[in-house]
C-alpha cells in the first residue's frame, strides 16, 4: 500500500533526557523516524526536552519544539501546529506513556489526530499486565504463573501460595524501575512497596521466578497489511535473572537448534500478529535450557534499546521501516538500502557473530550496589562483531573503556575462591572477569555452570579464551599461535601484556609476519546478494572487503559507550563534525563501538567502521584507509586519549595538537601557560604520594579539592573541609593510586560560568557565556546553567571573554574548546580549560543557532572564523533566555549518595526556554521531572544559617508547610518561621513530602543518616534537591507563579 | 590436522580438518540458514555437493535423532568457518565432528567462508574437493576439472523398496526422490496413511495403491534427468491429486510442458521471501535448490504462477487449471527453516477431500 494521503503533518514525541533504560538508542530510532517521514514527504514536528540530541536539529524535523515532554506543555504545542497524526511509538516508555496520558485528556478527539503505528489500546494490551496474561491465554501462550497486586498484602499471600522466589515487575515502568527478584517475605515486602509506588498504574506483576531459563529476544516488525518477519534474535549469554539491558548478549542465538528457533520465532509472529502492532516490537522469551517448555516474559510494542541493537547488529534499520509501516506501507514496497535491490521483507542472514557488553557507571559510583538482577543498572553499551565469539566478546571488552582491556583483571587475581565462587553465585557487573579467573584456577565448566547457570557453550567461549593465554605466556614469541591469537580477538596490547613486550612491538612483529586484520561488510544477506554497505568490522580472516576510498578522507572517532560524563552528546558532535566533512569535499569515515548512536548509522557517513576505540584499531583503520588526517576533538575524552598514541604513530592530527591538548591537560603546564598570560587560577598543587597530600592541604588551608589527575567528570573529585575527611577520603578513593599523581586545589568559593568556543588559530568565536545556578564545587553536569547570565555585569563578562581569547591563542587551539571560570570576589578564576567539544556544546549551538560543531569543523579544514562569516569574539545575545537541567537515575541505583559533588552523578539534561528567567527554570525543572504542586510538604534539612531562614521564609510565603527535625525546628521557630516537627524517617516512609530539601551532606537526623533520608525521597519519587541554589532557583520560578497572600 | 578446499577455478583454502578422513568432491554450494545445520547435513537433497555454512558458528547444539531429515546423509562435505568445541543442548546424543566420521562425510574449519560465498555468487556454483594434502596442486585442480559429477543423483537416495508410514486418515502415496522426513512428519500431523515408493514407481503402479493423492518429494540435481518420473506424473495427472515439493514441483512443471534451468548459485537457506499470487500474503520460506522453472515456459502450459520470490522473481509455485494439482519450489516442511507456509499441507488435505466429495 503506498504512503497515506490523507494526512500532511506529523507530530513526532522525543524520550526526553537519558536515563538508566532509555539512553541514547532513542536518538537514532527517532532521527532515523522523522529523516523517513520527510522523505516522504510529510511536515514533521518534533517534541523533545533533551536539547543533546540530533533528532532536535532544524534539519531532522520540520519544526522543533525543545518543550517539557508533558500532556500539559504537548497539548500547548498540539493547539498551535494541529497536527493530523501523532507518531509516539519511537520515543520509548516516556513517548508512549505521553500519548495514552493525551488520549485520555481528549485533546487528540478534539483534534482529530490519528495515533500512527500500533493503535493506544494494543499499546495497553501488550503493558497493561493483567490485560497482556488474558491476551496470552487467549492465544494459548505461556506465562509464567503470575497475579497482578495492588497492595503488599496481596503479593505477599500470592508468593504464600506460589512459593518463592518471585519476581516484582511494577506496570507501565521502563528498564525495569522498581522490580526485583525477592527470595522471601522482607524482600517482598520493601520491593513491593517501592514498586506500587513508582508505577503510575500503582499496580505490580508477582511473578513465580524462572532464573536460569535462557533468555532470547526476538526483533519483530509487521506492517498493516499483516506481513510480520523476524529481524534478529538474540540470546543472553546471561540466563533469565538479570535484566536483559544488563545482559551480555550475542546475535544470532548461539545455543538453539532450528526446532527451538521456529518455535520461538512462531511464538513472536503470532503475538505481533494477535497485538496488530503496525511497526517494530521486541519479544522476549525464555526457555527452559532441559525441555521445550518456554515462557513469553513481555512484549514492548515499540522500538526500543534492542531493536538499536538489532539494527546495528544486522544492519536492518528497524525505525527507519517502522516510520514507513506508520505511514500505511508495507514491507514488500519498501527497498532495502543496505542491498539497494532486495525490499525491506527480508529476516537478515548474518555471517558473523556480535556481542553486546553493557557499560555500568560503578567506576563513577564507588558505594553503589553492583548486584545484577532485574532492576537495569547500565548506562549505556558496546557491541562488537567478529568470525567468532572469542573474537566478538574480547572486542567488546576493550570497547568498554574500564580499567581492564582484557579478560585480565588485577582484583581478581588475589581475591580467595570462596570469592571467586561468591561472584559467580551473586552477579556483578564485573561477573565475566570472575569467570576468566575460575577457569585459570582450573574450575571445570561444569563447575562455573553450575555456579552460574550460563549455558556451558557460553561457558568455552571463555574457558577457549583463557586457554589460549596461558600458552601464549608459555610461547613467548611464537608466530603461529600469535596468528590464532588474533583470530580470537587478542588484543596486541593483551599479547604485549602475556610476552612482557609493548604494545608497539607486537604490532612490529604482526607486521612482519603479515597478520593483518580485514574488514567484512555487514550486509544483511551473508554475502548471497552484492552489497555496496559502507559498513565495516575487522577480523583476521582471508579477505578484505573494503577499499581504501578514492577521494580524500578524514577519520572521525566517536565517543564510545554513553556512560556518566560521557554522553550523547558527544554523538551530537560526532555526527556534525561529519557533516561539516562531507561538506567541504572529503570523505568521513566514522569509528565507534557504540550501538546506540546515529553516528553507527551507516547512512550517516561515507563510512562506517563498526570497532573498539584502541589504539591499536584505530592504527588498523588509517593503515587502510591512509586519511588525510583524524579528528578527535569530538569524540570526548574517548577521542582525546588517543591523540599522543596516534601521534607517536606517524598519524596525522587535525586541529589542536597533542602538545597544546597537553598544556591545557597537564597541570604544571597549564600553571606555567596562567602565569605567562597573567591569569587568575586557584592555588594548586601536585602531589606525588599520598603522605603529601595532607601537608599540602594544610598549606593551601581548607576547604580544598582532591582528585587524581586526568580525570573524567571529576571521577575521585571532592571537596575536603577537614584533616579526618582527607583521610577517609585517600582510604576509599585513592587505594592504589600509587604512582598518579593526587591533585590538590584551594576550594575557591563563587559563581561558575562557561564558555564553548572556537578558534581558528587567530581569532576566536564565543557564541555565549554560560551561567551556572549552583555554585562552583558542584560538577559542571551536574548543575543548572543558564543562557544568556543574570547576574554577571558586563566588565566580568569582558573579563572571561579576554581570558578565553588569550589561552585560546596561547595554547594554539583549532577548532572546538571548553573553558570554565569561577567568579571569586569579582575576579575571574580559570578552573579548566577542555581542548574538545564539552556537555554543552548541543544547547548552546541550538539556543544560539550558530552550529559549532560545524564551525569548528570547518575551522580545523582551514575555513577562517570571518571566511565563515562571523564576527569573531562574543556574539551578542539572544532575547530568550534557556535553562540547562540534569537528570539523574539515582532511582535505578540503589545506595548511590544523591547529594551533589564534585563528581558528576547525573544521566542526562533538559532544557527549558522562555522569555523569562521564571518561566524558563520553571520548564527546566517541569521537564527534569521535579513537578511540585502549588502547595504542599517540604521536608527542609539544611545548615541553620540566614540562608536557610530565607528560604524557609520564601516556602512559608507560598504556602508551603516546612517540616524538619527537632534542631531545625527550634532554630525556625525562634526565628518566627512556621515548622512542625516530625520524625523525619516516618514521615519520608508514610509518603507525606512534596519536596525533600537536604543540603547536609553528612550528618545526622533523629539518628538517621542525611543519606537515608534522600534515599527515601529517591525510592518514593519525591523531588529532591541537594544544593541551596538550585532551591533558590526553584523559589524564583515558583514565586513567579504564585500569587501570595499577605494580608496588608 | 590441516585440510584443504580446493575449487575448479583454482581458488585453494587451507583450514582445519574435522568429521571424516576420506576425501571428497562435489558441487560446493553455500546456505544462509543460522539455525538447522544437522537437518541441511542430512537433507539429501544436497548429495554430491558440498555444503557452505555462511553462519560462522557451526556445532553448538550437537546432533540428535530428532532432528534428521534422512538417515544417511548424502552430502559431501560440510565447510564451516568454526567448529564448536563445545556442543550444548538438552537434546544433544552427539557431536557434529563424530556424526560426520559416522558418516563418512569430512569437515573442514577455520576458512573464510565469506570469501567463499563471493567468489560461488560471482562464479556460480562450481566443483571443488576436500583433500588431506595438496602436495600436487595442480594435479589435484586438473583432477577436478576432469570430474564429471554424476547426474543419477536421484538414484543414490532414494528407496529401493515402498514402506509405511501408517496413519488412519487419506492415502498418501510419497514418491521418494530424496525426501526429507519432515514431509512424513507433516503427513503424521495430519494422521495420514503414507506410503512411500521408490523413484522408479510407474503411473500405473501407483494407481493400483488407490491412494487419496500423491506427493511428489524434495530431491537432489537436475529434474531433467529424471524422464520416467516426468512420464509417470504425466499419466497420473487428472487422476489424482498432486502435491510436488521442490524437486517434485520442478517435476510437475516439466510434466506440465514447461522447462527448467540452472540457477547460477541457487536458494539456499530460509529467509527467502514469496509472495502468494491470490492473497497477497508474504512468507518466509525454506529453500534449496539449484534449478528453477522458466516463467516464460509456463505461458503455454496449463500451469499458473502461484507464488514468486519477492526480491529475483523466482517462480515459487504453480498450480494447474484444470486439474488438482499443485507444487511448491521452497519446503513448507521447513526443517530447518520458518514454519510460515506449513498451510500448504492443510491446502493438499482439502484438495483431496473436495475430490473425494466429487465423487
Amino acid at each position: 500500500m503506498p504512503r497515506r494521503t490523507d494526512i500532511q503533518k506529523i507530530m513526532v514525541l522525543g524520550s526526553g533526557p537519558i536515563i538508566i533504560g532509555q539512553a541514547a538508542e532513542f536518538d537514532y530510532s527517532g532521527t532515523q523516524a522523522c529523516l523517513a517521514l520527510k522523505e516522504e514527504g510529510y511536515k514533521v514536528i518534533l517534541v523533545n526536552s533533551n536539547p543533546a540530541t540530533i533528532m532536535t536539529d532544524n534539519e531532522i524535523a520540520d519544526q522543533v519544539y525543545l518543550e517539557p515532554l508533558t500532556c500539559e506543555s504537548v497539548s500547548r504545542i498540539i493547539r498551535k501546529e494541529q497536527p493530523d497524526a501523532l507518531l509516539p511509538t519511537l520515543g520509548g516508555q516516556i513517548g508512549l506513556n505521553l500519548a495514552v496520558e493525551l488520549d485520555e485528556s481528549g485533546i487528540l478527539d478534539e483534534y482529530h489526530i490519528v495515533v500512527l503505528g500500533t493503535a493506544l489500546k494494543s499499546i495497553d494490551e501488550a503493558e497493561d499486565r493483567e490485560k497482556f496474561k488474558e491476551l496470552m491465554k487467549r492465544l494459548n501462550e505461556p506465562v509464567p504463573p503470575s497475579q497482578t497486586v495492588n497492595s503488599v498484602e496481596s503479593a505477599l499471600s500470592y508468593a504464600e501460595q506460589v512459593g518463592y522466589p518471585v519476581i516484582v515487575r511494577p506496570a507501565f515502568t521502563m528498564g525495569g524501575t522498581g522490580g526485583g527478584i525477592c527470595k522471601n517475605k522482607t524482600e517482598l515486602e520493601q520491593i513491593v512497596a517501592n514498586g506500587l509506588d513508582l508505577s503510575p498504574a500503582t499496580q505490580c506483576l508477582i511473578e513465580k521466578s524462572i532464573a536460569g531459563f535462557k533468555e532470547i529476544e526476538f526483533e519483530v516488525m509487521r506492517d498493516a497489511a499483516d506481513n510480520a518477519m523476524v529481524v534478529c534474535a538474540m540470546e543472553n549469554i546471561d540466563p533469565v535473572g538479570i535484566h536483559t539491558g544488563d545482559s551480555i548478549v550475542v546475535a544470532p542465538t548461539q545455543t538453539l537448534s532450528d526446532r527451538e528457533y521456529q518455535m520461538l520465532r512462531d511464538c513472536s509472529l503470532k503475538l505481533i500478529r494477535a497485538l496488530k502492532i503496525e511497526g517494530g516490537c521486541n519479544v522476549q522469551l525464555a526457555l527452559d535450557p532441559k525441555s521445550y517448555q518456554y515462557y513469553v516474559i513481555e512484549v514492548n510494542p515499540r522500538v526500543s534499546r534492542s531493536s538499536a541493537l538489532a539494527s546495528k547488529a544486522t544492519g536492518y534499520p528497524i525505525a527507519k521501516f517502522a516510520a514507513k509501516i506508520a505511514i500505511g506501507m508495507t514491507l514488500d514496497e519498501i527497498k532495502n538500502p543496505v542491498t539497494g535491490t532486495t525490499f525491506a521483507e527480508f529476516e537478515p542472514a548474518l555471517d558473523y557473530v556480535v556481542t553486546k557488553i553493557p557499560r555500568w557507571p560503578f567506576d563513577k559510583f564507588k558505594d553503589g550496589d553492583r548486584h545484577l538482577g532485574s532492576q537495569m543498572k547500565a548506562t549505556g553499551e558496546v557491541m562488537a562483531l567478529g568470525r567468532n565469539l572469542e573474537e566478538a566478546l574480547q572486542k567488546a571488552v576493550r570497547s568498554l573503556e574500564i580499567n581492564e582491556s582484557d579478560l585480565i583483571s588485577d582484583y581478581c587475581k588475589h581475591v580467595s575462591d570462596e570469592e571467586i565462587e561468591k561472584q559467580l553465585v551473586q552477579p556483578q557487573d564485573n561477573r565475566l572477569f570472575y569467570i576468566a579467573e575460575a577457569f585459570r584456577r582450573n574450575y571445570t565448566l561444569e563447575d562455573v555452570h553450575e555456579l552460574t547457570q550460563i549455558d556451558c557453550y557460553f561457558l568455552d567461549i571463555i574457558k577457549h579464551i583463557i586457554e589460549i593465554e596461558k600458552q601464549l605466556e608459555e610461547n613467548v614469541g611464537d608466530a603461529q599461535l600469535l596468528k590464532i591469537a588474533k583470530r580470537y580477538g587478542f588484543s596486541d596490547q593483551t599479547i604485549g601484556k602475556l610476552w612482557h613486550q609493548s604494545t608497539n612491538e607486537i604490532r612490529s612483529l604482526r607486521q612482519t609476519e603479515k597478520i593483518l586484520p580485514v574488514y567484512k561488510m555487514v550486509d544483511t544477506c551473508a554475502a548471497e546478494f552484492e552489497s555496496a554497505t559502507p559498513y565495516f568490522y575487522s577480523t583476521y580472516d582471508e579477505e578484505n572487503e573494503s577499499q581504501k576510498s578514492k577521494k580524500k578522507s578524514i577519520l572521525v572517532i566517536g565517543s564510545g559507550p554513553i556512560r556518566i560524563g560521557q554522553g550523547v552528546e558527544f554523538d551530537y558532535a560526532t555526527v556534525h563534525c561529519v557533516k561539516a566533512i562531507q561538506k567541504a569535499g572529503y570523505e568521513a569515515i566514522v569509528m565507534n563501538s557504540n550501538p546506540e548512536t546515529v553516528s553507527t548509522d551507516f547512512s550517516v557517513s561515507n563510512k562506517l567502521y563498526f570497532e573498539p576505540l584502541a589504539l591499536e584499531d584505530v592504527l588498523n583503520v588509517v593503515d587502510l584507509e591512509q586519511p588525510e588526517g583524524v579528528i578527535l576533538q569530538f569524540g570526548g575524552q574517548t577521542a582525546i586519549n588517543l591523540a599522543a598514541g596516534l601521534q607517536k604513530n606517524g598519524v596525522r592530527i587535525l586541529g589542536t595538537q597533542v602538545e597544546d591538548m597537553n598544556r591545557a591537560e597537564d597541570r604544571k603546564l597549564f600553571n606555567e601557560v596562567i602565569q605567562k598570560l597573567n591569569l587568575n587560577q586557584a592555588q594548586g598543587i601536585t602531589v606525588n604520594s599520598k603522605n603529601d597530600v595532607r601537608k599540602a592541604a594544610h598549606r593551601l588551608g581548607y576547604p580544598v579539592l582532591v582528585r587524581p589527575s586526568y580525570v573524567l567528570g571529576g571521577q575521585a573529585m571532592k571537596i575536603i573541609y577537614s584533616d579526618s575527611e582527607l583521610d577517609n577520603y585517600l582510604k576509599n578513593h585513592l587505594p592504589q593510586q600509587e604512582d598518579h599523581p593526587i591533585l590538590i586545589d584551594k576550594y575557591l568559593q563563587g559563581k561558575e560560568c562557561e564558555i564553548d568556543a572556537i578558534c581558528d588559530g587567530k581569532n576566536i568565536l564565543i557564541p555565549g557565556i554560560m551561567e551556572h545556578i549552583e555554585e562552583a564545587g558542584i560538577h559542571s553536569g551536574d548543575s543548572m546553567a543558564v543562557y544568556p547570565p543574570q547576574t554577571l555585569s558586563t566588565e566580568i563578562q569582558k573579563k572571561i571573554v579576554d581570558a578565553a581569547q588569550k589561552l585560546a591563542l596561547e595554547l594554539h587551539f583549532v577548532g572546538i574548546m571548553n573553558i570554565q571560570f569561577i567568579i571569586h570576589q569579582n575576579q575571574v578564576y580559570v578552573l579548566e580549560v577542555n581542548p574538545r567539544a564539552s556537555r554543552t556544546v548541543p544547547f548552546l549551538s541550538k539556543i544560539t543557532g550558530i552550529n559549532m560543531t560545524q564551525v569548528a569543523t570547518n575551522a580545523i579544514l582551514g575555513k577562517s572564523i570571518i571566511a565563515q562569516g562571523f564576527k569573531p569574539g562574543l556574539q551578542s545575545e539572544k532575547t530568550s533566555i534557556h535553562v540547562k537541567a540534569p537528570v539523574f537515575s539515582f532511582n535505578k541505583l540503589a545506595s548511590v549518595d544523591s547529594f551533589l559533588t564534585p563528581e558528576m552523578k547525573s544521566t542526562g539534561e533538559v532544557m527549558g526556554s522562555d522569555r523569562t528567567y521564571a518561566k524558563a527554570l520553571s520548564k527546566a525543572f517541569v521537564a527534569a521531572g521535579v513537578d511540585l504542586p502549588s502547595t504542599g510538604k517540604v521536608v527542609l534539612i539544611a545548615k541553620h544559617d540566614l540562608e536557610t531562614l530565607k528560604i524557609a521564609q520564601c516556602f512559608t510565603n507560598l504556602g508551603f508547610k516546612i517540616y524538619s527535625d527537632k534542631e531545625t525546628v527550634t532554630y525556625l521557630t525562634q526565628n518566627n518561621i512556621n515548622c512542625t516537627q516530625v520524625s523525619l524517617k516516618r514521615f519520608m516512609l508514610s509518603r507525606n513530602a512534596n519536596l525533600v530539601i537536604d543540603t547536609v551532606k553528612m550528618g545526622n537526623v533523629d539518628g538517621f543518616e542525611n543519606q537515608e533520608i534522600r534515599q527515601l525521597a529517591i525510592q518514593h519519587n519525591i523531588p529532591l534537591l541537594t544544593n541551596l541554589n538550585t532551591v533558590k532557583a526553584l523559589l524564583t520560578q515558583m514565586e513567579d507563579q504564585t500569587f501570595i497572600t499577605n494580608a496588608i | 590436522m590441516k585440510r584443504y578446499l580446493v575449487l575448479e577455478d583454482g581458488n585453494v583454502f587451507e583450514g582445519e580438518a574435522f568429521g571424516s578422513k576420506q576425501i571428497a568432491t562435489g558441487e560446493v554450494v553455500f546456505s544462509t540458514g543460522m539455525t538447522g545445520y544437522q537437518e541441511a547435513i542430512t537433507d539429501q537433497s544436497y548429495a554430491n555437493q558440498i555444503l557452505v555454512f555462511t553462519n560462522p558458528l557451526i556445532g553448538n547444539y550437537g546432533v540428535n535423532l530428532d532432528d534428521y531429515e534422512s538417515l544417511q546423509p548424502k552430502c559431501r562435505g560440510v565447510v564451516c568457518r568454526e567448529l564448536a568445541r563445545v556442543s550444548s543442548s538438552w537434546r544433544k546424543q552427539d557431536t557434529l565432528d563424530h556424526f560426520l566420521k559416522q558418516n563418512s562425510i569430512p569437515g573442514i574449519s577455520g576458512i573464510d567462508t565469506r570469501k567463499l560465498t563471493r567468489i560461488i555468487r560471482s562464479h556460480g556454483t562450481m566443483k571443488g574437493c576436500l583433500v588431506n594434502s595438496i602436495e600436487d596442486k595442480n594435479h589435484t585442480i586438473e583432477q577436478l576439472k576432469a570430474t564429471v559429477l554424476t547426474d543419477q543423483l536421484v538414484d543414490q537416495v532414494s528407496t529401493q523398496q515402498p514402506y509405511p508410514n501408517p496413519g488412519t486418515n487419506r492415502n498418501i502415496v510419497v514418491v521418494d526422490f530424496g525426501a526429507k522426513h519432515s514431509i512424513l512428519r507433516e503427513l503424521s500431523k495430519r494422521n495420514c496413511n503414507t506410503i512411500v515408493v521408490p523413484y522408479t514407481t510407474t503411473a500405473d503402479e501407483i494407481l493400483k495403491l488407490h491412494p487419496d493423492g500423491v506427493l511428489l518429494s524434495n530431491g537432489p540435481g537436475d529434474p531433467e534427468s529424471l524422464p520416467n518420473a516426468i512420464q509417470m506424473i504425466k499419466e497420473i495427472l487428472g487422476k489424482l491429486p498432486i502435491m510436488g515439493i521442490c524437486l517434485g514441483h520442478q517435476l510437475l512443471c516439466l510434466a506440465c510442458g514447461a522447462q527448467t534451468f540452472k540457477m547460477k548459485f541457487g536458494h539456499r537457506g530460509f529467509n527467502h521471501p514469496v509472495r502468494e499470487i491470490a492473497t497477497g500474503e508474504i512468507m518466509f520460506t525454506s529453500q534449496n535448490h539449484g534449478y528453477a522453472v522458466n516463467p516464460e515456459s509456463l505461458k503455454d502450459t496449463n500451469l499458473m504462477i502461484t507464488h514468486l520470490e519477492i526480491n529475483d522473481q523466482t517462480v515459487e509455485g504453480v498450480k494447474h487449471r484444470n486439474y488438482p494439482a499443485f507444487s511448491v519450489q521452497f519446503h513448507p516442511d521447513a526443517a530447518p527453516g520458518p514454519h510460515d507456509a506449513d498451510n500448504l499441507y492443510g491446502d493438499f488435505m482439502q484438495m483431496i477431500d473436495s475430490r473425494k466429495e466429487e465423487f
